[in-house]
């Protein structure tokens, strides 16, 4: 009895020091954030430390400058946390539809070969993520690579306004986190026994009847993955709305910074950092649900 | 003298952390603004090394500032911000034993209302608060803030605004016949009417880069004559406009910061920012105007008669310099800034 307890006490011990940065520097800072969305906006940025909810009524209302009696719903705000939603939520089914095939091929090859396709995958991740960003802008402005192509083809006769659009937010978005897909994708295919594909086969089922019945379900938790790790960064993306979409096109961590600098209000700031917070873990919760559901099923 | 690779890697290991034992001036100073070539010089002359820090606006500089451990010996604020710095101790007195040329700085642009005397900062250059237009998209009258606000058809969804608050809101009241720092409230509200208005009209608010410009990516937007120039110089098509309703004049002063960690250095530095030769250079690098007293002579020919820097005279009078606002209007503005925003 005295011995696994005393391991047991051990390992709470070892684990200490990782637990108490963990803790104080995960919790600390948000504290800091939570405090700050209850105060008052200092001038010209900062803060007055004056307990007011203003910060947070003006998340999700807005009263008129010019008479205050008028109060509506902030439909600025609620706009920007549907983009951001809807937006991530379609870099995810990008990433998934290109990510799936991209996997597969790799599973595929001949063992030796994999290493070099996979490496191959992470070649991107060799440049920084601005750069990148900078290179897809140079391919979709208007005297960009596409638009220069497409003129010279005839196809079009102006160019086709690319930049600064929900489009070319969403263009880099899946260009920047498709890896983030297709490694789980590979993970999860790679553990993939194909002597099930083949019964699939022996017992009639159709190329689509194996996808869907056999090979699917096996490479769902890599699915699972590859979505939250795409989800979670493209709802807070700031780099890529902010190159792409020109300032006119914001999401949610465009507007959080907008609020600590131009916007001067570091108090609704940090309410909307709360807000997206809480917009992500609900995700994450819908997430686990949904997977703990499947596996209840399959299990019950 | 020749580097050897090592000693180049170890200094960049070394970077911040050593900087101030090694005689290293920290500028902290708008983007491309800084012609490498005075750094140059400058380490040359002093053997102090100069790395620069670029920011894309004041409000992001000041906040940098305030939260402290940025590690910065010299900023550049405008002119309506110098007294924010001033009065939150943000930066000290100038060191008159070794900002020995301060008596460069031009007689206009020494007794200023933001720093009377000049006790705190130094002119770095002045401009104007303009509009640029492509006259291959666009050939009507460029001097009118109506492009922004009331865009003609072939203008529409081709324009970018730069996100500075004072320069669009004061664009926008004197458009409505206002003053800067308005408070009359019915002026104000048609202010934020247009503004809104007008806002779907525009394709970006960002920092218009000058390439986007003679790209032709944007056609026309809210821009400071010095980047106007440089646009023009590679395009011909693009010319600078004067909003008759009133233009602001601004100036971008070179400041010591309090917690600087190598405040003689950063005086050196300021003093030789006074030299004419030296102000010559950032003029014909950025193409605005200095505040120094004989850099005319320094100065490339294009730049003395160049349509961004010599306003014509019909639209001189519509030119005031900008002032910072009282805090109440300032609130104002804000919050007609964070609708606009949004």
């Amino acid at each position: 009895m005295a011995e696994p307890r005393e391991s047991h006490r051990w390992k709470w011990l070892l684990c200490a020091p990782a637990l108490t940065i963990l803790v104080l520097a995960a919790s600390g800072p948000l504290l800091i954030v939570l405090v700050y969305s209850f105060l008052t906006p200092g001038n010209m940025g900062g803060v007055v430390w004056q307990f007011s909810t203003d910060g947070w009524f003006r998340v999700f209302f807005r009263r008129d400058i010019f008479s205050p009696e008028d109060v509506s719903w902030n439909t600025a705000h609620l706009t920007i946390f549907w983009r951001s939603i809807w937006l991530s939520l379609q870099t995810t089914v990008i990433c998934a539809v290109l990510g799936f095939p991209t996997a597969w091929f790799i599973a595929t090859r001949p063992a030796n070969t994999r290493t070099v396709w996979l490496f191959l995958i992470t070649i991107p991740f060799w440049t920084n993520l601005l750069i990148r960003t900078f290179a897809i802008q140079e391919l979709i402005r208007n005297s960009g690579t596409i638009n220069t192509l497409l003129l010279w083809a005839g196809v079009i006769d102006a160019p086709i306004q690319m930049l600064f659009s929900e489009f070319a937010i969403l263009i880099g978005m899946a260009y920047v986190f498709l890896p983030l897909m297709v490694l789980p994708l590979y993970a999860a295919m790679d553990k993939l026994d194909f002597r099930l594909v083949e019964a699939g086969y022996d017992l009639y089922a159709s190329r689509l009847q194996v996808l869907r019945h056999v090979i699917l379900p096996l490479v769902k938790p890599g699915f699972i993955a590859g979505s939250i790790l795409v989800f979670i960064p493209s709802i807070g993306a700031y780099v890529t709305p902010r190159v792409l979409g020109g300032g006119r096109t914001m999401m949610l961590g465009n507007l959080i910074d907008l609020q600590f600098g131009q916007g001067r209000n570091w108090p609704l700031g940090a309410a909307l950092a709360i807000t997206l917070l809480v917009i992500v873990v609900a995700a994450l919760l819908f997430y686990l649900r949904t997977l703990n559901r499947e596996e209840g099923g399959r299990h019950g | 003298m020749k580097r050897t690779l090592a000693t180049s890697l170890a200094a960049l290991v070394a970077g911040g952390s050593m900087a101030a034992a090694e005689g290293v001036v920290n500028f902290y100073n708008w983007g491309n603004v800084t012609p490498p070539e005075l750094i140059e010089r400058f380490e040359a002359e002093t053997g102090i090394r100069v790395t620069v820090t670029d920011y894309d606006s004041n409000d992001t500089a000041l906040a940098r500032v305030r939260q402290g451990g940025h590690g910065f010996d010299l900023v550049v604020p405008s002119n309506n911000y110098v007294e924010t710095w001033i009065a939150e101790g943000l930066v000290i007195p100038l060191d008159r034993e070794i900002v020995t040329n301060i008596d460069n700085i031009a007689p206009e642009w020494m007794d200023v209302d933001f720093d009377p005397g000049r006790q705190y900062s130094t002119p770095y250059f002045w401009g104007t608060t303009g509009l640029i237009v492509n006259t291959s998209v666009y050939d009507g009258n460029p001097h009118t803030a109506g492009i922004i606000f009331d865009p003609p058809e072939e203008l529409r969804g081709r324009i970018n605004v730069v996100p500075e608050m004072s320069d669009i809101i004061t664009m926008a009241i004197r458009y409505h016949g206002g003053q800067q720092c308005e408070t009359d409230m019915d002026i104000l509200r048609q202010v934020r009417d247009t503004l809104m208005g007008a806002r779907e009209h525009w394709l970006a608010m960002d920092y218009g880069n000058i390439d986007a410009y003679v790209a032709n990516d944007i056609s026309a937007g809210v821009y400071w004559n010095g980047g106007a120039m440089r646009a023009r110089l590679q395009n011909d098509d693009l010319v600078y406009g004067y909003p008759q309703e009133g233009f602001s004049v601004w100036m971008d002063n070179v400041m010591v910061l309090s917690d600087a960690q190598n405040p003689e250095g950063a005086m050196k530095f300021v003093n030789f920012l006074l030299e004419p030769e030296n102000a010559a250079a950032i003029s014909n690098f950025s193409r605005y105007a200095s505040g120094v007293v004989g850099y005319e002579e320094f100065l490339e020919e294009e730049m003395r008669t160049a349509p961004e820097i010599v306003t014509p005279p019909e639209l001189v009078g519509a030119g005031a310099f900008s002032i910072p606002c009282p805090q109440e209007v300032n609130d104002i503005y804000s919050q007609i800034w964070t609708e606009l925003m949004q």
